[in-house]
């Protein structure tokens, strides 16, 4: 079934004008999906192995670098590695979503990257939401989700983020020599947004034993990622009507195989799919036939992208949607020309002033959403007068700055929004002072905004 | 030259279109046409989003079960209440109010809310809800927007804190209001014309560019006339200030009832430190209501501050307390029956908990709320249990109203 280039590239990318040789159909954004990750080998982020190394140097000398200033200059080096790390791993998402043929895989890491919101703490953790990504989100996409739910959770950020590194079974070794207790955090997240949504049929108990389950992992910055079983709850511990036993980490990745398996998360995920790419209220037959598709497949989540690839709800619903912030920046740089190289080539302060903060002000602080349940996904939410201020202000001013010359704005009208364009657009763009303005408009319309 | 407030006002468009913004404080006003609906009487709701750890603000220091629940926390003396119960000392600010019969709380009671412990649930059963002044797919549903439907002469907006690093609430001629102080949008004329077209049909886009601009000129009258000297940094906790200064100008005039929110409460970890900080809001919030509605009005003030659910008896592993069910109010006002802790205190025996775990709720968070109301504007039983609150039983009179 052939896509609407305005569809594939809206609903489904980063926006106009497509790559040469993209995928256009249904079946060819799914096979490319199935294919290598170009972008990541071109465009490359470290992994938390990479952040292993240094964050735990830190960790094992910062005692001895206060009495020894040469170790402490070391130190000090490898801080602002990292730190630049994480400013260059933005710098490579960005070019990934600016010169991705197949952009469909970038908003589905988006997305999952979302859906497992892990948030950064300081300068020295900038790079550990791009290293979770990198290494449990990513390599994903196209595979089963309990594999994703499965590196997700043994994760070093997301055992961070959700407290699990705090949380010590109440009779584990360690409680009971240096007390300690549980934190349930992670469990009731992991049940309540990750799988199956708050509206399942879970009780607290459930939660409280997937706490004591769930104790062990953990996570610090001398040892890394570590299932301590002296902070395990011992003993069996029974979750959703099933009893888990077992040694060491064995009874939690059966549960979390089980959880990822559950029609409840079938149906949460593919409601959330449908209401990221689609359509705040989407269509009940469109969800419903997701989550068969999932089911079918025992959690693969190809055939469920395929569902709504392929549903009719999927291409006829209006641009009822808003571009995130981060969307709206990707589409623009992307409609301007810019080149990933270019970005990857821009100094820290151009890459903070056009894309980072623009962000924030926009109301996405990257990389730093308000809460584990991630971004809102409502259009009322993004189209605010503050929101589309910001929007306004990014599109009369930065296109002059990153492209000249800068191109004719009726061709940019087209070349952006293709069909989408409104006559009214078009009549408004040919009567703009100047070019900058000219361009800014086409960044500013709804047409441009909405997906 | 293009008058855009009389392209706002020529389109009726002065809805804002953030009501559910994550960063964002609604405010939400309602007053009566003509004095008689509502009378003098001033309340205050104050939703507490995150679960405040009702236990460590009004805390059972003479039961002797508390400090083995609770072996970190609580561990900085309380100031004594009522012999029994001790007052978190980060709210040592607001002691004077008990000794003068101006603060009260109430223990061990929650919403019906049971089981999940969701945030996201546990406030949407306790949303006040915005004016109905928005356009009708952003009014969020609400006790107070059910009162704005069900009793005539009434009327409210709604007004939008910006929260990005400091929230913030701006005064100008638009309504509503939604902006952050180092927004411009600087236009040529001809942008601005063209721009207008291009949001012609598109309600949504026209209204959000349209107050843009509208906010974008009072900001810069603000910036004119604001002392370079003052410009720029603040305490980044003056946004709790500000909304009690915006609450409390709008409540000396014809504003009768008032509801914001504060967030920071989900303590699980480092609850000492965490808590004290949304307790010194909350204190300065009240603080600031009290100084800036003057003795008079102050008087004739109740303020509820209510949260979605309390939290867990037992303190984590972690120095916090996860969800649990029953928690606290804070009540305060001229116009309450203070020096009291109101509410059946349940006990803290394991067998006396909510599935072992959590305080045992004795009351409806929003009966005490009905009450008030009734008792301040004399709102019909009928009205409160079946449009304001359904399902309530309110029960009898607390006599929290004087």
């Amino acid at each position: 079934m052939t896509l609407s280039p305005s569809l594939v590239a809206f609903r489904f990318g980063y926006g106009l004008p497509l790559a040469a040789g993209a995928p256009q159909t249904a079946e060819a954004m799914l096979a490319a999906l199935a294919g290598p990750d170009t972008m990541a080998a071109r465009f490359p982020v470290p992994s938390y192995d990479w952040v292993h190394e240094r964050a735990s140097d830190i960790a094992r000398n910062k005692m001895a670098a206060k009495t020894d200033p040469t170790l402490q200059t070391r130190l000090e080096g490898v801080h602002a590695e990292l730190k630049e790390a994480g400013m260059a791993a933005l710098g490579a998402s960005v070019a990934r979503c600016v010169a991705a043929p197949d952009m469909f895989r970038e908003r589905l890491v988006a997305f999952w990257a979302d859906h497992f919101t892990v948030s950064a703490g300081g300068q020295d953790d900038a790079i550990f939401p791009y290293a979770f990504v990198e290494d449990a989100i990513r390599p994903h996409v196209a595979g089963h989700f309990g594999d994703m739910l499965s590196a997700v959770v043994h994760h070093p950020a997301m055992l961070r983020y959700l407290d699990q590194t705090r949380s010590v079974g109440p009779n584990s070794r360690k409680a009971k020599r240096r007390g300690g207790g549980l934190n349930e955090n992670l469990a009731r997240e992991l049940m309540e947004l990750h799988t199956l949504g708050v509206g399942a049929s879970y009780s607290q108990a459930d939660v409280r034993q997937l706490a004591e389950l769930l104790t062990g992992l953990t996570y610090d910055a001398r040892r890394g990622y570590a299932f301590d079983p002296a902070l395990a709850e011992p003993g069996p511990e029974t979750v959703l009507g099933k009893t888990y036993d077992g040694k060491d980490e064995a009874p939690i990745r059966a549960f979390l195989q089980d959880l990822a398996r559950r029609p409840e998360t079938g149906q949460h995920l593919a409601r959330k799919l449908a209401v990221h790419f689609v359509s705040d209220d989407p269509d009940p037959a469109m969800v419903t036939a997701m989550a068969a598709a999932w089911q079918a497949a025992d959690g693969a989540l190809l055939p469920m992208y395929q569902a709504m690839l392929t549903h009719p709800a999927a291409h006829a619903a209006p641009a009822a949607k808003a571009r995130q912030p981060w969307d709206f920046l990707m589409a623009a740089l992307r409609g301007l020309g810019v080149k990933g190289e270019d970005v990857i080539a821009w100094k820290r302060d151009r890459l903070t002033a056009v894309v980072l903060q623009p962000l924030r002000a926009m109301g996405q602080n990257w990389k730093s959403p308000p809460g584990p349940d991630g971004w809102p996904e409502a259009l009322e939410t993004w189209i605010t007068p503050q929101g589309l201020a910001e929007r306004i202000g990014w599109a009369m001013r930065w296109p002059a700055e990153l492209v000249s010359p800068l191109p004719e704005p009726k061709a940019f009208a087209e070349a952006v929004l293709g069909d989408r364009a409104s006559p009214a657009l078009l009549w408004a763009v040919v009567r703009a002072e100047n070019r900058a303005e000219g361009v800014g408009i086409v960044l500013s319309s709804p047409e441009f905004n909405r997906r | 030259m293009i008058d855009r407030r009389n392209l706002l006002r020529g389109l009726g468009l002065l809805g804002c279109s953030a009501a559910a913004h994550p960063f964002l404080t609604s405010v939400t006003f309602a007053a009566s046409d003509g004095a008689a609906t509502l009378g003098e009487n001033r309340l205050v709701v104050i939703i507490l989003r995150g679960a405040m750890d009702g236990l460590d603000v009004v805390r059972p220091v003479g039961d002797p079960l508390l400090a083995p629940y609770r072996p970190t926390l609580s561990q900085v003396e309380s100031l004594d209440l009522d012999g029994y119960f001790g007052l978190n000392p980060a709210l040592a600010g607001l002691h004077p109010l008990w000794q003068a019969g101006e603060l009260a709380f109430v223990h061990a009671t929650s919403t019906p809310y049971r089981n999940k412990r969701s945030h996201f649930d546990g406030q949407d059963l306790l949303e006040a809800g915005t004016g109905p002044d928005l356009p009708i797919d952003q009014v969020r549903d609400g006790w107070l927007n059910r009162i704005l439907q069900a009793v005539p002469g009434l009327r409210a907006e709604t007004a939008f804190a910006v929260g990005r690093q400091d929230m913030r609430i701006l005064r100008g001629p638009a309504p509503v209001m939604e902006w952050a102080p180092d927004t411009s949008v600087s236009l040529s004329p001809q942008a601005q014309l063209l721009l207008e077209q291009v949001y012609h049909d598109d309600p949504l886009f026209l209204a959000a560019a349209a107050e843009a601009m509208a906010l974008s000129e009072v900001e810069d009258m603000d910036d004119a006339m604001m002392d370079p000297a003052k410009a720029g940094k603040g305490r980044k906790d003056d946004a709790a200030e500000r909304v009690a200064d915006y609450a409390a100008e709008r409540l000396r005039g014809d504003t009768r009832i008032a509801a914001f929110s504060l967030t920071g409460w989900d303590t699980h970890k480092g609850q000492g430190k965490n808590l004290g900080r949304a307790l010194g809001r909350l204190e300065r919030t009240i603080l600031r209501l009290r100084h800036k509605l003057g003795a008079e009005v102050w008087g004739k003030t109740t303020v509820l501050a209510m949260t979605e659910f309390g939290r867990t008896v037992a303190e984590n592993g972690t120095g916090g307390t996860d969800h649990g069910t029953a928690g606290a109010m804070v009540v305060a006002g001229g116009a309450i029956r203070g020096g009291k802790v109101y509410g059946q205190w349940p006990g803290l025996a394991e067998a006396d908990l909510f599935e072992r775990r959590d305080l045992m709720p004795t009351s409806d968070v929003r009966a005490w709320a009905a009450h008030a109301m009734r008792g301040l504007y004399g709102f019909d039983r009928t009205l409160l249990q079946d449009k304001v609150f359904p399902g309530l039983q309110m029960g009898d009179d607390p006599g929290l109203i004087l």
